[in-house]
């Protein structure tokens, strides 16, 4: 105990000789490494590499709808574009994402081991991802596929584009999902510090343990659908084939039986991020702990019941329709107590305004109108009119663009310092967010404007008198891509010109801020004491 | 204690944390991923028997219910040997473990070689997929085969699968790294083989008893 207190305390800006960067040297050192704090700067090198792939799809292609008709290239490029978009952004990105950068990286730390349960499958899980990139990137070589991100049959059957290349990818990538998850299930149950109860965890872990069951659980479905669907199309076999009396409908339970669960794998992480952001940057005890914990519980518990509601106008049984209107409701519940349990945190806190404070408090408006706005698509009424619109491309881009990246990014500039021991500069910082956030509604609200105006989703081209929305959410973009670029040069220059960091620069009480800046390969040199309130900050803010 | 930790701490990597109970919670929330995996089959099996309860009557009454049993019979067969041989590895007779491995790799393929000769005299009788004889077929029918062979075909590959593993893990208690202390591999193993198992134990009666 008192030595963690003197590591606190003594926290000067002095980097440790030896850390986990400079522990091995050479490139084999980093291909064959088992410790989980390399293994997430490798996940993060290339989530970096496919975010900006993604990135550039989005951009050329929100260029062709600048205007109606056709301005550089046609439907048939436009649909590659958007699929290898869909692609990148969901399988390569957003999925793998905050477990799989700061859950490796953090979740150890936060709860006082010194690795996770398996190392080494943690290791074969990043080449897994690496596999499953490559996989993507011979994708767009070999000319792209035009189906979407979702692979809906009978089209994934009949297009001839190259579906099996990006199937194989998502197969893959799904094992690395499920290693990751089912590693981080078994370190919290077997590798916490003594004394540190599960009602001490940091919330994070909370978050990234509920997200371990979604993944172990749900992946493996959509890993056989893909499966059944490559059957079909290369080897005959007819599933969901309907001259053979197969039911495409099946295909689409079976795809979102996952893929909606999957949006929570997205969601929950960075909800738990964010109960991390919050307290510290209010100088308070995080409001309604257990309740925060348990909602995580809830969403992945509620979350993997309501997949229907994808399919409203696919048809369907009215009363199935309504048990699937009324859980997707039901989950917005737990949804919600996160976002109060954050407001109550900073009422009459000690309020820090420090970069990740402006990202975690962006979050918290632009999930609200995500949240919000999917109660709209999941009420059934009000579903029949927007679906397939680009209303649905808003609502989905504000979770998991305005939530999920925005969070990664905002996790990014939280734990920077403690994964480089730079700092970045914090005016730059602002600056990027505050662009971003702009950039960011212009692409968007339009979008809702035109889904409800009658806009599909997906469309190459448009009538007339979608052109204002259009043009407004083109422009956005290009506001939204300075400001991400501004915040990647800000964090690519701290990496190598920032100031040494200090051991607790945000004055943080968890577990990770206790150890060295950057942590030791073993990421304690004294073992840590567990038996520690996560959020321990006085209940009385001092004037 | 504190010393012995800060000199560990510059050394290497953590690789291994010898942790037997984390070894079982890890392979046992494997072992659910496979149940779910089979689950989407499952699922696909349940909605078509529900369209077309007649014609997967008439599919089912085609596949040879002998050969169906006498698979089953085999595969129990080699899930008992292969508990024997963890049993006898817990007995330090290594020699005896070793052989009842060798026993269950037999036995598993005996399992693929009846089933080669079923789907050869399916594929004589050309009910393949796209064939003509098929498309003749009623089209509940056209699926009860779809879905046969990818069913049993995907359980044939976790058969094939299970037999490397059992390979490895003989390897591993022959070189003597998988020990009467340390059985956790063979272990794992074993528990892999009786899902194989229990997974057929399902397929059997769906596919060859429903006729």
């Amino acid at each position: 105990m008192t030595s963690v207190a003197a590591t606190v305390d003594g926290g000067g800006t002095a980097t440790p000789a030896r850390n986990y960067l400079n522990a091995r040297a050479g490139l084999l050192s980093w291909l064959t490494t088992t410790d989980h704090k390399r293994i997430a700067l490798l996940y993060l090198g290339g989530m970096t590499i496919f975010f900006l792939f993604g990135i550039v799809m989005a951009v050329t292609f929100r260029l062709e709808l600048i205007a109606p008709g056709v301005q550089f290239f046609d439907a048939d490029i436009y649909n590659r574009l958007l699929t290898l978009h869909g692609v990148a952004m969901i399988f390569l990105v957003i999925i793998p994402g905050i477990p799989a950068v700061f859950g490796n990286f953090f979740l150890p730390i936060m709860i006082g081991a010194e690795d996770v349960s398996f190392p080494r499958l943690n290791l074969l899980s990043w080449y897994c991802y690496l596999a499953g990139g490559l996989l993507a990137l011979v994708s767009l070589g070999l000319g792209g596929v035009d189906t979407g991100w979702t692979f809906y049959v009978p089209y994934s059957v009949k297009t001839s584009s190259n579906v099996l290349v990006p199937m194989l990818a998502a197969f893959i990538l799904g094992w690395s999902s499920i290693l990751t998850g089912l590693n981080f299930i078994t370190t919290v149950h077997r590798l916490r510090a003594k004394g540190m109860r599960w009602f001490k965890m940091p919330l994070f872990v909370w978050s990234l343990y509920a997200t371990g069951w979604i993944q172990i659980t749900a992946t493996p479905v959509i890993g056989i659908t893909l499966v059944m669907v490559l059957l079909e199309r290369y080897m005959g076999i007819p599933i969901f084939d309907a001259s053979a009396g197969g039911d495409p409908i099946l295909y689409e339970h079976l795809f979102w039986i996952y893929s909606h669960p999957a949006v929570y794998v997205m969601i929950l992480p960075a909800m738990g991020v964010v109960s991390e952001i919050i307290p510290v940057f209010s100088r308070k005890t995080i409001f309604g702990y257990k309740f925060i914990a348990y909602s995580s519980i809830a969403i992945a518990s509620i979350g993997s019941l309501v997949w229907a509601h994808h399919m409203f106008t696919s048809g369907m049984a009215d009363v199935a329709r309504i048990v699937f209107s009324f859980l997707t409701f039901l989950v917005a519940v737990p949804s919600a107590v996160k976002v109060f349990n954050w407001l109550a945190t900073m009422y009459k806190g000690s309020i820090q305004l420090d970069p990740p404070m402006i990202w975690g408090l962006m979050f918290i408006p632009l999930f609200a109108i995500g949240g919000l706005t999917g109660l709209i698509n999941g009420a059934l009424s009000t579903d029949i009119h927007i679906h397939d619109t680009a209303f649905v491309v808003a609502h989905f881009h504000y979770t998991m663009f305005g939530g999920t990246i925005l969070i990664f990014i905002g996790a990014m500039h939280y734990w920077f310092p403690k994964m480089f021991g730079r700092m970045y500069q914090h005016f730059t910082a602002h600056l990027s967010a505050g662009i971003f956030f702009v950039g960011f509604n212009l692409t968007y609200i339009p979008l809702f404007a035109a889904g409800i105006a009658g806009m599909p989703r997906r469309y190459a081209d448009y009538l007339p008198e979608y052109h204002a929305y259009h043009l407004c959410s083109t422009i956005g973009s290009w506001v939204m891509v300075l400001g991400l670029l501004i915040m990647m040069g800000n964090l690519l220059r701290a990496l190598f010109k920032g100031k040494p960091a200090k051991d607790n620069p945000w004055g943080g009480t968890t577990l990770e801020w206790t150890t060295a800046t950057p942590p030791p390969t073993l990421n304690f040199d004294e073992p840590p004491d567990g038996n520690r309130e996560p959020y321990d900050y006085p209940t009385e803010v001092k004037e | 204690m504190s010393g012995e930790h800060a000199i560990k701490a510059h050394g290497a990597e953590h690789t291994e944390h010898h942790d037997p109970v984390a070894n079982k919670i890890g392979m046992w929330l494997f072992l659910f991923t496979e149940l779910i995996l089979f689950g989407g089959l499952f699922i696909a099996f349940a909605v078509y028997l529900h369209l077309y309860r007649w014609d997967f009557r008439a599919g089912s009454g085609s596949l040879d219910k002998i050969l169906g049993a006498v698979n089953t019979v085999i595969l129990l067969t080699s899930s008992l040997t292969m508990a024997l041989a963890i049993a006898a590895l817990s007995r330090k007779k290594v020699k005896a473990s070793l052989s009842l491995m060798a026993g269950t790799v037999l036995l598993a393929v005996m399992f693929l070689g009846v089933k080669a000769v079923e789907w050869g005299h399916k594929f004589h009788l050309d009910l393949v997929p796209g064939s003509s004889v098929m498309q003749n077929k009623p089209m509940g029918e056209q699926i009860f085969y779809a879905l046969y062979y990818t069913m049993t075909g995907v359980h044939a590959l976790h058969v094939i699968i299970g037999i490397g593993a059992i390979a490895v893990a003989a390897g591993f208690v022959k070189s003597g790294r998988c020990h009467a202390e340390r059985p956790g591999l063979l272990e794992n193993v074993g528990l892999y083989w009786h899902l194989v198992d229990v997974i057929w134990i399902f397929l059997f009666p769906l596919f060859y008893l429903i006729g």
